[in-house]
């Protein structure tokens, strides 16, 4: 670890403070790159273990070989904050993350939805992960890896499929449809009543009824499978709240990224600027660091099918605080996710300036670039991102034999879910569910299809 | 793994993430069940890999990645996407990302397994997955030398080693010579008893196997890949399955020779066929060097079965002076693409033989995800012992089941 950098470290925070930033403060640790890449690829430095995390694993490190990806930090939001830098981080790099993480910091103590989530999750979620892996080896010990392994594949291939508007620690339904209070109390009933005493009150007597459940459509398909299967075991149950929880610490990392990126990509070129204190070649090395960074296309490229969450979160904060002023500009960090950011904030001549445009890309990978529509812009970037990025299946029912009926909403999400990839989920499901497994949802003409398991 | 304590402040030494990869366990699990993926399917998957060149004891397998399944929407015909950069409605182009790059698309992994491993499988694994029923047919004890012998403990002498001192032996000896008067009463030499061993022969169970290859011009470069893949598994397996085994290669085209292994495995040849000259030449070599009464003696031919017509009633008579003495004769008839269900010339001479009843067999090798039934077809236990008693014309051993 470099002496150089830690010395600024103390003296960037402050500088942010002056700033207006307000974050809880963050412990920095440098590690080796190979470490950032499994926190990259685990998402949390200590995670469960999985076979899926082992292909990404793969897939990082052949990204690494061929050189197109870098890391710099990884920052987990908590009081206090962990930052991990990658050792191989020059000083300048450093500077510069140092001053990043703290706008991240200052990102997840104010943004509501990150706040929310906190509060359910609570601030410590990289020792809740390191719980929950330490609990699945420990559940690994007793029931064995294949049987482990199991349930994982089920919980994690419904990873997505939380409901983050309801409470972590969810009730269970009530078991009853509430009584209609109104019929006792109704006098005309009872004068009713009277008038044939051989019919021993019939409207009075309570007819509890059970309820149907789910009593509505259910899409926190890992509480209710949690919670409702008929014959899951109890170690089973608390893998699929292990991975639910951790899914309600990773939506707001996923439902802010272009604004929360942006945010701290605006504050790293700021602080940098205003810190006098950095020699002026390490300053120059910073800023070169930050272009590489913020830069929307590769350099030997002219054009991307893609756009950077840095580049266009640091654009589009650019120019808020340049027409609105800090103060608006930290409501908006406050209040919104990528959704409000982008449909309230990314206008038209940002769009134009920035080169923005939509396309339609044929399977035989024939790209047209389509007319400009900025309605129709704001929804191609935030497509990928709704609901979770998952398509929207509920549980909506349980038969009496223990059959789950699963649908998915084609009408939200506009066409049918693919079949193949379906049915292998719904055989991971099945092997905890334990009952047959239905699933509806659109077929290539729209129209209505049946899958099941087994 | 777990501890979270090494994570604060800056002693540098020790830390577990040095120690030990996550990635790198989660990626072993995954190549794992790959394996078990592949060997439920090995017989299809191996039977193309090129496993016959070079002597590797290797086979390398190309296998996709795993992917762990989520729900996703079916893929539409028309994609919508964002993009940036110097771009005019309108404009036409192809992905860029899939032209240079064809081997990696995306980032992060969650994108589908386009990356290929290869996987290798040592043969010895494969073979002990493949052979595990099987065996040679007909395969009978021979009296007659054989190299393997065993020690057997047999008698007591008054001298030997140390190690083989008989306590209860020469305590007994003790005993009886203390009821003669005035005897002493320690442990002299004479009491000693020392257990003695001599070798012995084991009953040989010995087996020669032929493989005869027919590299005339009329066999396409595929043909005789086909045909050396069925033999290199049959060898694997035999060698596999008894220690005391000898193969030898013979090719041929209008004449035949001997080869050794690694040269058979690589020969190709020119110019016609004449069949008889290679079972003359088995014939040769086992009368020069195999006794048939002391060894299991086993042909597997392969051809693609266009042997010259002027030689038919001359291979006829070689393949029958072959199989009167032979526990099996197997004939694999390759042939690309079209498949002519064994109606050929030396087809016509094998159905022959079975229509004998004797023990012989034929197989029509197409195509390579079919070796490894090919393989089975001559190796299942017990389904080559013809019904009924052995014919007069070609006699043989196991004629009776």
């Amino acid at each position: 670890m470099s002496a150089d950098w830690q010395s600024y470290v103390r003296r960037i925070e402050e500088l942010a403070r002056s700033s207006g930033l307000k974050f809880h403060p963050v412990d920095f640790e440098a590690v080796p790159d190979s470490f950032m890449m499994e926190i990259a690829v685990y998402g949390l430095p200590v995670r469960m273990p999985h076979w899926s995390f082992g292909v990404r694993y793969i897939y990082q490190l052949i990204q690494r070989h061929m050189g197109h990806s870098r890391l710099f930090e990884v920052v987990f939001p908590g009081n206090p904050g962990h930052a991990y830098l990658a050792e191989s981080n020059g000083v300048a790099e450093n500077i510069l993350v140092t001053a990043h993480v703290l706008g991240h910091a200052d990102f997840s103590r104010n943004n509501l939805l990150f706040r929310r989530c906190q509060e359910q999750v609570s601030e410590r979620i990289v020792e809740h992960a390191a719980q929950h892996a330490r609990q699945i080896s420990q559940a690994i010990e007793a029931h064995g890896a294949q049987r482990v392994e199991a349930a994982l594949d089920a919980a994690l291939a419904l990873e997505q499929h939380v409901d983050i508007d309801q409470s972590l620690r969810r009730e269970r339904y009530p078991e009853y449809l509430e009584e209609s209070k109104v019929l006792a109390d109704d006098g005309f009933r009872k004068r009713f009543a009277a008038l044939d005493p051989s019919a021993t009150g019939g409207s009075i007597v309570e007819v509890k009824k059970r309820a149907q459940v789910p009593p509505h459509p259910e899409r926190d398909l890992l509480w209710f499978v949690a919670n409702y299967a008929p014959e899951m075991e109890s170690w089973e149950r608390d893998i699929f709240l292990a991975v639910r929880e951790e899914s309600f610490y990773f939506y707001p990392v996923f439902a802010t990224q272009i604004m929360n990126e942006g945010w701290a990509s605006y504050w790293h070129a700021r602080l940098l600027r205003e810190a006098d204190f950095v020699p002026q070649q390490a300053y120059l090395d910073a800023i070169k660091c930050h272009s590489d960074v913020v830069r929307p296309v590769a350099a030997e490229q002219q054009v991307a099918l893609s756009i950077n969450p840095y580049h266009l979160g640091f654009s589009m904060w650019e120019k808020i605080i340049e027409r609105d002023g800090l103060e608006a500009a930290r409501s908006i960090m406050e209040q919104d996710d990528d959704f409000g950011f982008v449909r309230n904030h990314l206008t038209r001549e940002l769009a134009e300036e920035l080169g923005l445009f939509r396309y339609s890309a044929r399977s035989d990978g024939q790209i047209k670039v389509l007319e400009h529509d900025l309605t129709a812009l704001h929804e191609a970037l935030l497509g990928p991102k709704y609901n979770f990025g998952t398509p929207v299946v509920s549980a909506v029912r349980v038969r009496n034999d223990g059959t789950l009926e699963l649908a998915h909403d084609g009408s939200t999400d506009g066409r049918g879910l693919d079949l193949e990839r379906s049915r292998k989920v719904l055989d991971y499901l099945q092997k905890v569910w334990r009952r047959p497994i239905v699933l509806t949802t659109l077929n290539q003409a729209g129209s209505a299809l049946e899958l099941t398991a087994p | 793994m777990d501890s979270e304590d090494g994570n604060r402040g800056d002693s540098s030494a020790g830390k577990w993430y040095e120690l030990f990869s996550r990635g790198a366990r989660d990626w072993l699990r995954h190549d794992e069940k790959v394996r078990e993926a592949v060997r439920a399917n090995l017989p299809e998957i191996i039977a193309g890999g090129d496993v016959i060149n070079g002597g590797a004891r290797t086979v390398r397998v190309p296998v996709r990645m795993l992917e762990h399944y989520h729900f996703r929407l079916r893929r539409p015909d028309e994609q919508q996407g964002a993009g940036q950069g110097k771009a005019k409605p309108g404009d036409v182009f192809s992905d860029p990302s899939k032209e240079q790059r064809p081997g990696e698309k995306g980032s992060g992994g969650r994108d589908e397994g386009e990356v290929q491993l290869l996987l290798e499988f040592k043969v010895d694994d494969i073979v002990d997955w493949l052979w595990e029923e099987m065996q040679l047919p007909n395969l009978k004890a021979r009296t007659g030398p054989s190299d393997e012998s065993e020690w057997v403990r047999e008698g007591w002498d008054r001298r030997g080693a140390r190690s083989r001192l008989d306590r209860r032996r020469s305590f007994k000896e003790l005993v009886k010579r203390r009821g003669n008067p005035g005897a002493s009463p320690n442990f002299t030499d004479e009491d000693l008893r020392f257990r003695q061993l001599s070798r012995r022969r084991k009953p040989a169970v010995h087996a020669v196997v032929f493989f005869m290859l027919d590299v005339s011009g009329s066999m396409s470069d595929r043909d005789r890949k086909l045909a050396k893949t069925f033999f290199f598994w049959v060898v694997q397996g035999l060698r596999r399955e008894y220690r005391s085994l000898e193969t030898v290669f013979v090719a041929h085209t209008t004449e035949a020779w001997e080869f050794n292994e690694p040269d058979f495995f690589q020969v190709s040849g020119t110019g016609g066929t004449v069949a008889s000259t290679g079972f003359a030449k088995v014939r040769e070599i086992i009368d020069a060097r195999y006794h048939p009464g002391r060894c299991n003696i086993y042909l597997f031919y392969a051809s693609d079965g266009d042997n010259s017509v002027s030689d038919a009633a001359e291979a006829r008579t070689a393949l029958n002076a072959i199989t009167a003495d032979a526990c099996f004769t197997g004939y694999v008839e390759v042939s690309s693409g079209l498949s002519r269900q064994l109606a050929t010339e030396t087809g016509k001479l094998f159905a022959e033989l079975t229509a004998a009843a004797c023990a012989a067999g034929s197989y029509a090798l197409n195509d390579f995800d079919d070796v490894w039934g090919a393989v089975r077809h001559f190796f299942t236990t017990g389904v080559h012992t013809p019904e009924g008693a052995g014919p007069a014309q070609a006699p043989h051993p196991d004629g009776s089941p």
